[in-house]
């Protein structure tokens, strides 16, 4: 019997791998980038964790796009890491290969037992540093602080989106995925999710937010 | 409108697994859905129950996956077409209902979904059901991905008729919880009334006729296995005398791979879909040409088993491998690097899957880990810290028999208020067993939701046998676990929802409960008196902790907190906050090198809920700009 399925004229493989903590967006901000893909002709495949772990605990979701059928990513084989937390970032390390595009939120939320002193937070500096050595690229930066400044705290899924849209590496173009979000997303934070995305856009443009730039210069997003 | 009823046909949609099912229901017409919420299935409901709003689609949160199972039954008796779904261990709760209905049969079709959850992301076990299809001879059918999930939900109702057997739709957390673009086709109409024709001979299961139905049972069974025969669901693709069967989602990382490896030439894969009865002439006839072969399925060996038997049968002789100790587990989730090694290092292809970086090796230390806690306000943290102290000034040491929901995060330190657990309901009669051997102090726990689950039987046994413990309520207003669904006590629900209420106090006292205290957690000096009293006293007590929800409450209401608090500059060093109470809005602050940290509370995550204030002097009030 031949395949039924329906395949793409080799499209590149694109893995992307967010990671959070429960109530940051890290659903939203996958299942944008899903939406984007599907109109833009593709076949994505987005898992998400649901459940026991949103309380407080690791959200981690995953966006495939290209030629694939498996929802996962495993360990060593993310293209793009998108870390809405410091530590969860770092954690996200095991994902990673040498050519792997990682988006960093500078910004900690205390773990449970850092808070009662159990454990130490490593220092935000020290692990970014060693998150460059083993990576393609890293840009990293306050997401919090530009999605307070856009008027959301909430934002900072739309901070990393539109870094990551304006990284090049999407196939899709970032007015592609700032017109998902302006129609998925609730049009009463629309004025600042616009903003914090732009905003998002403009780190990734800022020299300094990049502690490990890509050998390749981006493509025009 | 739901999304699941926009869209024209031929138009393609992001749907979760979940919703796929429910959109390929619509498209067969089903005019009931009956749930009891939990994780991977709960959107199964949570959609079904918008759509009920909407439409004249009968949907009910029912009390239990038994009832939602038998609510189905009668409703598939009278001609309509049924969904039921559950997570896995529902279908434990449901079996009594599922081993007989499949002898009584079904007129509309009926689909059951079972959702098993490998990894246990939010489960008490890791089960495998496909054992279930097996053991009560019914039809099933094992989705890959959101496309197959929609196509199976729909093509299972036909099939269910045309056997006049429930179909079960077995998932797992990866299809349930994954979105995927499905083409959508369109939408049929419901069936009217249904008719329920009286035919005791053949639905009323005493002895004679459940004989007679088993031999029906036994025969629909072998018109199933001529539908798998044929069923589009169970393919052959790629070529090669190397074999792979595989199902679920583990067929997707078989795909990924073979492509991967260069295998497309080399090896055959059939992908099974439907796989109870398995398609015997089907594998066979793969089987037969093949000098290899491979079984990849996560969870149990349920089709290698199945193969295994096959092949001795027709005398193949075929080596078939699966599950061992260097090739899969039965252990947990699969993911396409694990099945692309184990693919390669079976059939001897040189392969190095990527290098992979320890991020503590790394960093040379220990990362933090991240447990999920009870959130900030939270009234299950406030009631567990009164039991706490009320237990220590009484100079007791508690039993603490727990439950299913949020309150099982009160396991975690500093709490530590969990002391067994085995499945929904389990407090009530675990603490009497406990108490009964032991004469501990047992004070068991159970959420609102799982009392009117599982709890009422336990209940009613421990007020009858006279067992001696005290069982804690806690009732805050919803499910909040799963994603605040209602059930018959639930103080909070979604506008427009059409439950009649019945207040957990008066089911309680209903059941015989002499003994009974109601108090609200968060009224710090009442609730301690309250516990107090009824930890000290001996027979069967009952303590009702009435508070909602806070997360549920605030995203009903839309109602913002009305003060925060903060801690003041003489906080020593005497940490009870967070030895005691741990809410997740407090830590401790490091001081400079060589100075003791200070206690802070975070005022994002501060919910206002004024409880630590209570107990605390140096913790006081902030005050509120309007901003807030």
């Amino acid at each position: 019997m031949p395949s039924t399925e329906t395949r793409n004229p080799k499209p590149e493989n694109l893995r992307i791998f967010l990671t959070g903590v429960g109530g940051q967006g890290t659903l939203l901000a996958s299942r944008l980038l899903g939406e984007a893909a599907l109109a833009a002709g593709l076949n994505p495949l987005v898992s998400e964790t649901h459940g026991m772990a949103q309380r407080g605990g690791i959200v981690i979701s995953t966006v495939v796009l290209g030629d694939l059928q498996s929802p996962l990513i495993s360990p060593g084989e993310a293209d793009v890491v998108l870390g809405f937390e410091a530590l969860e970032a770092f954690r996200a390390l095991d994902r990673c290969h040498g050519q792997t595009l990682v988006i960093a939120n500078r910004a900690a939320i205390v773990p449970y037992p850092v808070a009662v002193g159990q454990a130490r937070y490593p220092e935000v500096d020290r692990m970014l540093d060693l998150l460059s050595g083993q990576v393609g690229a890293l840009l990293a930066f306050d997401a919090g602080a530009l999605a307070r400044r856009a008027g959301s705290p909430l934002a900072v899924n739309m901070v990393l989106l539109g870094a990551l849209a304006a990284c090049g590496r999407l196939p899709f173009p970032a007015a592609a995925l700032l017109e998902t979000i302006a129609t998925r997303t609730n049009p009463k934070f629309l004025d600042s999710n616009c903003t914090a995305f732009e905003m998002g856009a403009d780190a990734a443009g800022e020299r300094a937010n990049w502690l490990k730039r890509p050998d390749h210069p981006a493509r025009a997003g | 409108m739901s999304e699941l009823l926009q869209g024209r046909p031929g138009e393609r949609r992001l749907y979760l697994g979940n919703e796929a099912i429910v959109r390929g229901a619509l498209e067969a017409g089903v005019s009931l859905v009956s749930t009891y919420p939990g994780t991977p299935a709960s959107e199964i409901g949570d959609r079904a129950y918008e759509i009920a709003r909407q439409t004249d689609l009968y949907f009910e949160y029912s009390v239990n996956e038994k009832v939602a199972l038998e609510v189905a039954a009668g409703a598939a008796a009278a001609g309509w077409r049924a969904l039921c779904a559950m997570k896995h261990v529902g279908l434990n709760v449901a079996a009594d209902a599922l081993m007989t209905l499949a002898y009584v049969g079904v007129k509309g079709g009926l689909v059951i979904v079972s959702a098993d959850d490998p990894s246990l992301f939010s489960s008490q076990n890791e089960q495998d059901n496909r054992y279930y299809a097996k053991m009560a001879g019914l039809p099933m059918l094992e989705p890959a991905n959101p496309r197959e999930a929609k196509d199976m939900a729909l093509a299972a109702f036909g099939l269910s008729e045309k056997l006049r057997l429930p179909v079960l739709l077995r998932t797992t957390t990866r299809v349930n919880h994954t979105r995927g673009s499905v083409t959508l086709g369109p939408l049929a109409p419901r069936r009217g009334l249904g008719y329920f024709e009286k035919k005791p001979f053949s639905k009323v299961m005493v002895p004679a006729v459940a004989r007679q139905a088993h031999v029906r049972l036994l025969a629909a069974e072998e018109q199933a296995k001529l539908a798998s025969e044929g069923s589009e669901f169970n393919r052959v693709y790629g070529r090669g005398d190397w074999g792979i069967i595989t199902s679920g989602v583990a067929a997707a990382y078989v795909a990924d791979a073979v492509i991967e490896l260069g295998l497309a030439d080399r090896v055959r894969v059939l992908k099974l879909g439907f796989t109870h009865p398995l398609p015997a002439d089907l594998i066979a006839e793969f089987l037969a040409p093949l000098t290899k072969v491979l079984v990849v399925e996560e969870l149990e060996p349920y089709l290698e088993e199945g193969i295994r038997a096959l092949a001795q049968a027709r005398g193949l002789t075929v080596p078939i491998r699966g599950k061992a100790p260097e090739l899969f587990s039965r252990l947990f989730e699969y993911h396409p690097g694990l099945v692309r090694e184990k693919i390669a290092q079976y059939f001897g292809i040189p392969y190095r899957g990527p290098a992979v970086a320890v991020p503590e090796q790394v960093l040379e230390e220990a990362l933090p880990e991240r447990p999920p806690n009870l959130c900030p306000g939270c009234p299950h943290r406030a009631m567990y810290y009164s039991v706490k102290i009320a237990l220590q000034e009484l100079g007791l040491e508690g039993i603490f028999p727990t439950d299913i929901g949020c309150y099982t995060l009160g396991l975690l330190p500093p709490l530590s208020m969990a002391d067994f657990l085995i499945c929904m309901g389990s407090s009530v009669s675990t603490g009497a067993g406990i108490s009964r051997a032991t004469g501990q102090k047992v004070v068991a726990f159970i959420g609102d939701s799982t009392f009117f689950h599982a709890g009422l039987p336990a209940l009613a046994n421990a007020v009858h046998n006279r067992h001696d413990f005290l069982l804690i309520i806690l009732d805050n207003g919803t499910t909040a676990m799963t994603g605040s669904q209602p059930h018959p006590g639930v103080s909070l629900v979604p506008p427009g929802y059409p439950g009649e209420h019945v207040p957990i106090e008066r089911v309680v006292k209903a059941l015989g409960v002499t003994q009974l205290w109601v108090v609200n957690p968060f009224k710090y000096k009442e609730a301690l008196a309250a516990t107090k009293e009824a930890v000290a006293a001996s027979g069967l007590r009952v303590l009702i902790s009435q508070a909602p929800c806070h997360l549920y409450a605030q995203r009903l209401t839309g109602k913002k907190r009305r003060a925060r608090f903060q801690v003041a500059d003489e906080c020593g060093e005497c940490r009870h906050c967070l030895e005691y109470f741990g809410c997740p809005a407090m830590y401790l602050k490091a001081g400079a090198p060589g100075e003791p940290g200070r206690m802070v509370i975070d005022e994002d995550l501060c919910s206002g809920c004024a409880f630590c204030v209570q107990w605390c002097e140096c913790i006081r009030p902030v005050k509120m700009s309007s901003k807030e």
